[in-house]
């Protein structure tokens, strides 16, 4: 009997198995930010145990709250910088350098196909898209993996989804996630990694990748995972060329780890998107999805473009042209957050900034802020956001607001007429 | 060990998520202890108000894909400083789930049609729960009415409860 590409990289990886089907795996990357790993750094300090597994596999960034917000936000800030410090960690992400976590980390090379990486952050499924198995868990595990360099998870079953066909113009990676997500339920792949593959997520680029994987979770999966393929391997080269000889050999060694044709699986599912549209969620959980054509004409009050979902250099692009000679309608506030500073650096260079300037919108330093209503766009109680971001629960851009959840096209032309409205590249 | 039981709060809801369990807006905290007063603040349940219906309570009951969404172990945290150890559900959230038992709290599933049981029963009333772990059973009894109720646990996450959570576990065996 083969192995899935996740049963792969856990029998590499077996440290302990203390019963049943549990598996203490040890860990190639343990990521860590200002919200989720305080409380684990004074546990370790609580317990005489302030000390790292290996200072190089940590890294860590400010990315939740940035610039500090209120006294908190800026202790949370300084205990971390603080133990980066004393613990000699080289990789740290402090303000100027800092992006948000999902975006960043997978920038600057930390993800590597057949990887094990943990962080105390749900959306961590999104570094799947590089073959690695990378799962979100909370402060314990997060504080047991920095000082022993390993996790404990359920050997896991994986859904295989094959997706076929060819994405309509105007249809993005976003589409298709809530559309999969509406088709396996808030708990379909709960304890399960989804794998995607098929010809659309061959021709698919890395960031589009990272957007189907990055939300997984929402359809309750440890993490989502991609093929490691040339794609992965372009991406990557920059970080890898001193350890292959060529693409070739890198390619060769990293597709030892793919799924074999004997795998077995917990389900096969096939999908053709031929037909697919640009799809919104329209309640409070992430599954409540519908075609843009049927919320059309729903007002809102914000947009926002960013985060660990849709913050990358091809979404604003995406939403520019879009927004390119247009002015968001009066009755909206635009925010947008290029999710790292690299990301910003390439829109401001592309024109992409002042595209945006142009149009009316706010544009804000790389941060997660407003998707979990912590700052830089909270919502008034009944305000309705259309947002590129990961969850549409009830109160969570700010108590008693709405969220829908869109691709940033979608989001960009409902900026422009103050309602949801399907984009201009999308041509039915 | 924690102590595990006590008066019930019923949550009938499914898919109640750690944003409504502890919203993001309390997660720039950096003790246990301050979550105290914002425990389910956010929660879309008709009728429920948090500062009555949490008094005394000691048990949480759900249904389904409770303890979804982010990843904060802030949200067993906010239960634990409330005196809420034990949580019982159809199923969970993975991470939620793992952060309880991490925790060496204890997050107990059920067959639906024993929680559908439960509810039936026992929601509209005033119930308490007594927990008997050793022979993995509890007893919800409320007035004259009482059921005892098995249920598994397995021997990783019942040892997690043993030791009082991942941490202690995983210092002495790593």
């Amino acid at each position: 009997m083969g192995k899935t590409i996740v049963e792969k990289i856990f029998d590499s990886h077996l440290k302990d198995n203390p019963s049943g089907n549990i598996n203490v795996i040890s860990l190639d990357a343990v990521f860590c930010h200002e919200i989720t790993t305080p409380v684990a750094i004074n546990d370790l300090v609580m317990r005489g145990k302030d000390r790292v597994f290996d200072s190089a596999k940590i890294k860590v960034v400010i990315d939740h709250v940035t610039p500090a917000k209120d006294s908190k936000t800026a202790m949370q800030g300084k205990i971390l910088r603080d133990w980066v410090k004393r613990n000699k960690i080289p990789d740290f992400f402090d303000i100027g350098r800092n992006g948000v976590c999902h975006a960043i980390f997978p920038e600057k090379g930390f993800v590597r196909p057949g990887y094990t990486i943990i962080m105390g952050d749900s959306h961590t499924c999104t570094h799947g898209a590089f073959g690695a198995f990378a799962a979100g868990v909370g402060t314990t595990d997060l504080e047991v993996g920095i000082l022993k360099g390993v996790c404990a998870f359920i050997y896991p079953e994986s859904i295989k989804i094959n997706i076929t066909g060819k994405l309509k113009e105007g249809v993005f990676a976003k589409d298709l996630i809530l559309h999969i997500i509406s088709l396996l339920g808030v708990d379909g792949a709960t304890n399960k990694v989804v794998e995607f593959v098929g010809t659309v997520v061959d021709r698919m680029s890395m960031e589009e990748r990272m957007t189907l994987c990055n939300m997984s979770v929402e359809a309750g999966a440890t993490c989502g995972i991609c093929y490691p393929d040339e794609v992965t391997v372009d991406y990557l080269w920059e970080f890898i060329k001193d350890e292959f000889v060529s693409k070739d050999a890198a390619l060769t060694e990293y597709k030892k780890i793919i799924s074999d044709d004997d795998a077995s699986y917990f389900k096969k599912i096939d999908i053709n998107i031929d037909d697919l549209e640009p799809m919104v969620t329209y309640g409070f959980k992430p599954d409540e999805v519908k075609a843009v054509g049927m919320l059309a004409g729903e007002k809102i009050d914000q947009v926002y473009i960013g985060s660990c979902t849709n913050g990358r250099i091809e979404d604003l692009r995406e939403a520019a042209k879009v927004l390119s000679g247009n002015k968001i309608s009066d009755s909206v506030r635009g925010i947008v957050s290029p999710a790292t500073p690299k990301v910003f650096n390439m829109a401001l260079e592309e024109g992409i900034i002042k595209t945006f300037l142009d149009a009316g919108f706010c544009v804000t330093n790389p941060t997660c802020g407003a998707c979990l209503g912590m700052s830089n766009g909270v919502l008034a109680d009944g305000e309705v956001c259309a947002s590129t971001t990961n969850r549409n629960f009830n109160g969570r851009m700010g108590r008693g607001g709405m969220v829908h959840l869109m691709s940033p096209a979608t989001a960009a032309a409902s900026a422009i007429s103050g309602f949801i409205t399907n984009s201009n590249l999308y041509k039915g | 060990m924690k102590n595990f039981g006590g008066e019930i709060l019923f949550l009938d809801r499914s898919d109640i998520n750690t944003d409504e369990i502890i919203p993001a807006r309390y997660l720039t905290e950096i003790t246990k202890e301050a979550l105290k007063p914002y425990l389910l603040e956010d929660i879309k349940l008709d009728g429920f108000l948090p500062e009555t219906d949490l008094l005394n309570k000691k048990v949480v009951i759900s249904r389904s894909n409770f303890g979804c969404g982010s990843s904060r172990e802030h949200a067993p945290w906010a239960f634990e400083v409330n005196g809420i150890n034990v949580t019982i559900a159809f199923r969970y959230a993975r991470i939620f789930r793992q952060n309880m038992f991490n925790c060496g709290m204890l997050a107990i599933e059920l067959a639906e049609d024993v929680i559908d049981g439960i509810f039936n029963r026992f929601a509209d009333k005033k119930a308490s729960l007594e927990m008997d772990l050793e022979n993995s059973a509890f007893v919800i009894t409320s007035g004259s009415e009482v059921q005892k109720i098995e249920f598994s646990v397995s021997e990783f996450d019942y040892d997690l409860v043993k030791s009082g959570g991942w941490v202690n576990f995983a210092d002495k065996r790593y």
